[in-house]
């Protein structure tokens, strides 16, 4: 019969050496192998006492960000819940009442803020959209849970802590992939 | 008069031995679970547990929890009685035949010499043989009453193998028999005291002997009978929690134990290498000699615990005609050859012809 391809290799069937069926010298040559192994480096790293660092350009999980005050940027435009291709994300805006000030950096903000992350495929598009560099995706991902409900992130999970008042807790937060927040969150 | 007289103390000294023979057979068979998967980890680059405890050293107690912990399921139309007398009669066979090894000399204690051996029967080899055969009922049975095909097929493949095996190993122990030309695991590890170990005068008996124990005790590559990719486990399928432990801690102890025969028969038992006896006895004392005499022995049985854990993480299992082949065509012949040469030397040495 005429082979298909140049691509066929006839199956050796070699009768063994005598060598070879006294498998004891094969066997002794295997044992050698796995014993070098012994002193290899071993390439698991410890999970959760060490972490592979993250590249530059890893998109993890979203962060609300603040203004070097602590004021929330989120205007509620709705940019990046139009942006996401997964529709994870949804808000409700709200005026910003007097006195409140010190909470929002503009006069309409986001009341409620869900990203469903269930549905939330990290393309970083939300971040790209998003004006007023409120939104952001971190070096860190979304960690296992429960219950569908658990993976709907609100407000609370999203926010960065105060830098103020929670400075350490802040810049771990902000890592190193967020730039420095600038004053009017235009430039972008 | 009394006829029937029973020497209470002796009959304590031997429980407390056996007590703490089957003791450190079940803890070594313990630390053994944890060894294997330790060395497996470490020949394939891996870390291996290490999280329940420092180095993971508590593992072996979180598995046997967790197997406790376990639903015991009696499949429906098993053979029930059988079914649970399968892990008991596995479990047993193992542990009985730490009652002819000699784990040490003797020890001095409460004004009495103890020796540290359960029965020093005259006849130690044969009952270690007698013991291995009744241990494939073990596995006969558990498999044939698990109902199942295949348990069956592998209880069927362990019979075989087992049966096939313990020829080629019994003509191999014969031709070590007929140099030391005694049947007792003590005296030989006398004789091997004062002379050289017996594996310089039996290496092809040994050689036989390994390989047997290997098939003996289901281990790689002989482990047919419980080829997890071709019977789902073969004769244990249908076994859950501690019955199912039992089976795989029974193989471990088998292991623990064999390893310790093959020590006595060609290492030299609780001889202590390049060391002479009977002035280091004299410095030390007959206690510590025991202590140094039973610590020797152990770490030459944990290098044959290594060496089985070594093989089995680098060869793949045998097919079943290689199996057979090698095991009648090869290493019956080659066990033949051994004793009727040994036998032919033994015959000269005592017409007088020295070499």
């Amino acid at each position: 019969m005429e082979a298909l391809t140049n691509r066929v290799k006839p199956v050796a069937r070699k009768k063994m050496t005598l060598l070879e069926r006294m498998y004891l010298p094969e066997v002794l040559r295997g044992m050698a192998i796995t014993f070098r192994h012994i002193f290899k480096k071993k390439v698991t790293i410890n999970y959760p006492e060490k972490t592979r660092p993250f590249s530059p350009v890893f998109r993890g999980l979203q962060i609300l960000n603040r203004d070097e005050e602590g004021r929330e940027r989120c205007t509620a435009c709705g940019l990046c819940a139009v942006a996401c291709p997964a529709e994870a994300i949804t808000m409700e805006a709200a005026e910003r009442q007097p006195g409140e000030e010190h909470l929002y950096r503009e006069e309409k903000y986001a009341a409620k803020y869900e990203i469903n992350m269930l549905r939330c495929i990290f393309c970083g598009l939300c971040e790209e959209a998003c004006p007023k560099d409120a939104i952001y995706l971190s070096e860190t991902f979304a960690p296992a849970n429960y219950q569908r409900k658990g993976f709907i992130y609100g407000k609370k999970d999203l926010l960065i802590p105060h830098p103020k008042e929670n400075p350490e807790a802040y810049a771990k937060a902000k890592g190193n992939r967020i730039a420095q927040p600038q004053g009017h969150g235009n430039e972008k | 008069m009394h006829l029937l007289a029973i020497d209470w103390s002796l009959l304590t000294e031997k429980l407390v031995l056996i007590v703490v023979v089957v003791l450190i057979s079940l803890v070594v068979a313990m630390y053994s679970t944890y060894a294997e998967r330790k060395v497996a980890a470490i020949i394939q680059d891996r870390r291996g547990p290490n999280r329940a405890g420092p180095f993971g050293i508590l593992q072996p107690l979180a598995d046997g929890l967790k197997l406790f912990f376990k639903e015991e399921i009696v499949p429906k139309f098993s053979s029930k009685f059988l079914f649970i007398l399968g892990p008991g009669i596995a479990m047993l066979t193992a542990i009985m035949i730490g009652a002819v090894i000699p784990w040490g000399n003797k020890v001095h204690l409460f004004g009495r010499d103890i020796s540290l051996q359960i029965t020093d029967v005259n006849i130690g080899i044969l009952y270690v043989f007698g013991i291995v055969s009744l241990g494939v009922y073990g596995i006969m049975i558990g498999g044939w009453a698990s109902n199942n095909k295949y348990s069956l097929l592998g209880s069927m493949r362990a019979a075989s193998q087992i049966i096939s095996y313990e020829l080629a190993m019994g003509i191999s122990l014969i031709a070590l028999l007929m140099i030391t030309g005694t049947l007792s695991m003590k005296t030989m590890v006398g004789q091997q005291m004062d002379h050289v170990w017996n594996i310089f005068k039996q290496p092809l008996g040994f050689l036989i002997f390994l390989v047997c124990a290997f098939a003996e005790t289901n281990r790689t590559p002989f482990d047919l009978s419980e080829a997890e990719n071709e019977l789902i486990g073969g004769y244990h399928s249908e076994y859950s929690s501690m019955k199912l432990g039992f089976y795989l801690f029974a193989e471990y102890v088998n292991m623990f134990l064999s390893s310790a025969i093959m020590v006595t028969l060609f290492f030299g038992g609780y001889d202590i290498p390049f060391v002479n006896d009977a002035t280091f006895i004299h410095t030390i004392g007959t206690n510590w000699m025991a202590v140094f005499q039973g610590a020797v022995f152990f770490i030459k049985i944990v290098l044959f615990l290594f060496l089985f854990m070594w093989v089995r993480w680098t060869i793949p299992r045998f097919r079943y005609d290689q199996l057979m082949n090698l095991g009648w065509k090869v290493l019956l012949p080659l066990a033949l050859f051994n004793m009727l040469a040994t036998g032919s030397l033994v015959l000269l040495h005592q017409n007088h012809w020295h070499f």
